[in-house]
């Protein structure tokens, strides 16, 4: 009887353990469901709530921007005349500005624009300049010296003045100020890269590697640049709200996106006279040029605690 | 000592020394070209020199550290070579060099026939399934960002071995079984582990290939000495099992006497002695091996502390300006307090040659003479000496045995005679200097 006693008695007490007959508790082996890197990585992400808010933030943010003016009854570039330099009000709810335009419907466009801009230059820079520090960090010798005194030259030509004369000369197209941007943005990153990579490549586990044979591509892109990957999202970060500041700088000296087109650095630059009698011309772009920037920073600093396998404690 | 080929020796150690020279016979039989058992692998008169430049933009080469030095040794299977020396001797490079994962200066590493040093990086890639080191520090030889399956998965990703339905997963689970891990852990980071199961983990990726050879570089030095010994069975079950051959670099005499077939003593980059392990350690006869083995603790306090300590003086020179002559002869305390000045000439001006000096016993040194009585048996009938088979040389050198150049080094010029005069002494320091000077 007290043999059958005790499986009654276990049972109540862990219903969840699925019990494998023929073997006792100790010798019963405790399975985890087997999850990838990545599942990890995101279920890390997931639970740093900071970063998810802002992830949902952006989220919206971009829906606004891309899929907004689909449903908007007005557009960015009608000039009607009417209703012009309107307090905010249920028919406008961002005010108009002095030629009548909807500002609603003048920050979607922008923040759209804003947004195109400030994600490529920030994925161009981030993509060519792991790749390039990686390289010239790994390889050393000949091929360093070239692409550090490559980086160095692109470094002296003034971001803004390159990228206002090409974009002045190809009537401002988006791409044209994301490409020059994001291109003299890159030698940032590959410099920080190759700082990391320098100290990276003596370590053991790189030796390892290569006692496994494994190929150099295999090591720059499996070993280093995984582990560059803290600095690689925070510079990310850092380079889309610069490239945001960068876009704004470039319109507000009339180089950059331009009229009808508008964009959120064009809107505030557009609106500063304007910050005592039409103050909402002014504040509403300048709260999304700060909310993309904040929710990018948070989601970055996410990204980076998620990809870090050896944080393990909760961000809240 | 479980291995098919060290079952020989255990009698050893039960034997009276008057048979043990009969015994050695037997034991290198096998393993000699005439037994049929081809080495592994085959060292040759491996030299590795690391350039040292001047600072500046030109970069010029102002000199060399001799890392390694005219290193020849053979590693059969299923054997157990061990390299021991004091830090800074040459014996992790000398590691690396036979995984060719750095080029050598000169000399040649031989595996099926194929001179290894010779090969290119892709080349050499085929062959890095037979050939595998575990490194010494296991926290800094697994990759941080990657979990321990994708770690013990990478060489058989690398060499296209991983295959499809969960065939890799399940080699995997079978490897971390194999060193005493518990597969459901695959999915953990290697920083959740401690030290002994991190070096488990890095012994699990260099077996993932089967490999016919394991260099083990300090495997256990970072490890505490109740973990070591986990570690170090594990080893030799494994060595069992798969019939590997392993190159155990150590500075752990006592490891090395629990686990190795032979050794190969290392001094400043050369060979000094090497032996079979039971040979060795019951009558070391170079200066250096004698001094290593006199500071091998003993756990009788009585027997520690009556017995005779060799100890050094001075430190290692530095390998980018070795001595002439005998590498060792500046802490030697054979030629401080035995050798007459004719004697010392032969160690300041030629290198001695790593020779068999004794039966199955090769020391470099013009001197050796096995001594016994720093030993835990302290000259017992065990101690008993075989033959030397070297005569020590008499006389002084003539100049053309010394005008040759270095052997590292084949294209320097050759040395010139240093001859000692009867007032040169050896000072506390053990620099040569002249009476009348020193007051």
């Amino acid at each position: 009887m007290p043999d059958m006693k005790t499986p009654l008695a276990d049972k109540p007490e862990s219903p969840s353990v699925a019990s494998q007959p023929g073997l006792s508790p100790v010798e019963r082996e405790f399975t985890v469901k087997e999850k990838s890197q990545w599942q990890q990585a995101a279920r890390r992400f997931l639970r740093h709530r900071i970063a998810m808010v802002s992830l949902v933030l952006l989220l919206l943010l971009m829906l606004f921007a891309f899929v907004g003016p689909h449903f908007w009854q007005f557009r960015y570039d009608d000039v009607s005349g009417n209703d012009t330099s309107q307090a905010p009000s249920l028919k406008h709810p961002f005010g108009t500005d002095n030629l009548g335009t909807d500002s609603l419907a003048t920050v979607m466009r922008g923040a759209q624009q804003s947004l195109k801009i400030a994600f490529s230059i920030a994925l161009l820079a981030v993509i060519v300049g792991s790749i390039w520090g990686v390289v010239s960090g790994y390889f050393l010798g000949f091929v360093d010296s070239v692409l550090m005194r490559l980086a160095d030259l692109l470094l002296t030509i003034p971001a803004l003045a390159l990228a206002g004369a090409l974009a002045h000369n190809t009537s401002g197209s988006w791409w044209v100020i994301a490409l020059v941007l994001g291109g003299l943005s890159t030698p940032y990153v590959a410099r920080v890269v190759r700082g990391v990579v320098l100290s990276l490549r003596e370590r053991e586990f790189i030796e390892a590697a290569r006692a496994l044979g494994a190929s150099n591509t295999r090591i720059m892109f499996r070993h280093l640049i995984p582990n560059c990957l803290a600095v690689v999202i925070v510079n990310a970060t850092l380079l889309v709200a610069a490239g945001i500041l960068g876009e704004t700088a470039l319109s507000f000296l009339g180089l950059g996106v331009r009229a009808p087109d508008t964009s959120l650095g064009l809107l505030v630059s557009g609106a500063q006279g304007a910050v005592d009698t039409r103050p909402w011309l002014f504040y509403f772009p300048g709260i999304f040029i700060i909310l993309i920037a904040l929710t990018v920073n948070f989601i970055g600093d996410g990204l980076r605690d998620a990809l870090d396998p050896r944080q393990t404690r909760q961000r809240r | 000592m479980t291995s098919a080929d060290t079952q020989g020796t255990t009698p050893v150690a039960t034997v009276p020394g008057d048979t043990t020279p009969d015994v050695s016979v037997d034991k290198r039989g096998p393993r000699g070209a005439a037994g049929g058992q081809e080495p592994v692998l085959s060292v040759r008169h491996l030299v590795k020199h690391f350039p040292i430049r001047s600072k500046g933009l030109t970069r010029r080469k102002i000199g060399d550290v001799h890392a390694v030095c005219d290193v020849s040794f053979d590693i059969f299977p299923n054997e157990t070579l061990c390299v021991v020396g004091e830090s800074g001797c040459g014996k992790t490079t000398t590691g690396r060099l036979v995984l060719n994962l750095v080029p050598a200066t000169a000399g040649e590493v031989i595996y099926r026939g194929q001179d290894l040093t010779k090969l290119s990086f892709r080349q050499m890639r085929p062959l890095r399934r037979d050939m595998q080191i575990v490194f010494q520090d296991p926290f800094a030889s697994l990759d941080p960002r990657m979990t321990v399956n994708e770690i013990v998965a990478e060489p058989l990703r690398i060499h296209g071995m991983y295959g499809k339905n969960n065939v890799g997963r399940d080699t995997i689970r079978a490897l971390l079984k194999q060193v005493g891990l518990n597969p459901e852990h695959g999915n953990r980071y290697s920083h959740e582990f401690s030290g002994g199961q991190r070096q488990r983990i890095g012994i699990a990726r260099a077996l993932a290939l089967k490999p016919k050879l394991l260099v083990l570089d300090e495997p256990v030095s970072a490890l505490d000495v109740s973990i070591q010994a986990g570690v170090i069975n594990l080893l030799e079950d494994l060595q069992t099992e798969l019939g590997l051959a392993f190159m155990f670099i150590s500075h752990d005499l006592s490891v090395i006497r629990h686990i190795a077939d032979r050794v190969v003593v290392m001094y400043l980059g050369k060979i000094v002695e090497s032996a079979d392990a039971e040979e060795l350690f019951r009558r070391p006869s170079h200066p250096y091996t004698q001094s290593l083995m006199s500071a091998i603790p003993l756990p009788d306090p009585i027997k520690e502390r009556e017995r005779q300590r060799i100890l050094l003086a001075g430190d290692v020179p530095s390998p980018v300006n070795p001595p002439s002559g005998c590498r060792f002869r500046t802490r030697c305390p054979k030629f401080a307090n035995e050798l007459n000045n004719h004697q010392r000439e032969w160690c300041v001006n030629i290198e001695p040659p790593l020779e068999e000096k004794f039966t199955g016993h090769t020391a470099a040194c013009h001197f050796a003479e096995v001594r016994t009585d720093i030993l835990e048996s302290g000259g017992g009938p065990t101690a008993a000496a075989s033959p030397a088979l070297v005569k020590w040389p008499t006389g002084v050198p003539t100049d053309e045995q010394i005008q040759v150049p270095p052997v590292c080094m084949p294209k320097s010029p050759p040395l010139m005679p240093q001859r000692l005069s009867d007032d040169v002494i050896v000072d506390a320091e053990g620099e040569l200097v002249t009476q009348g000077e020193h007051g």
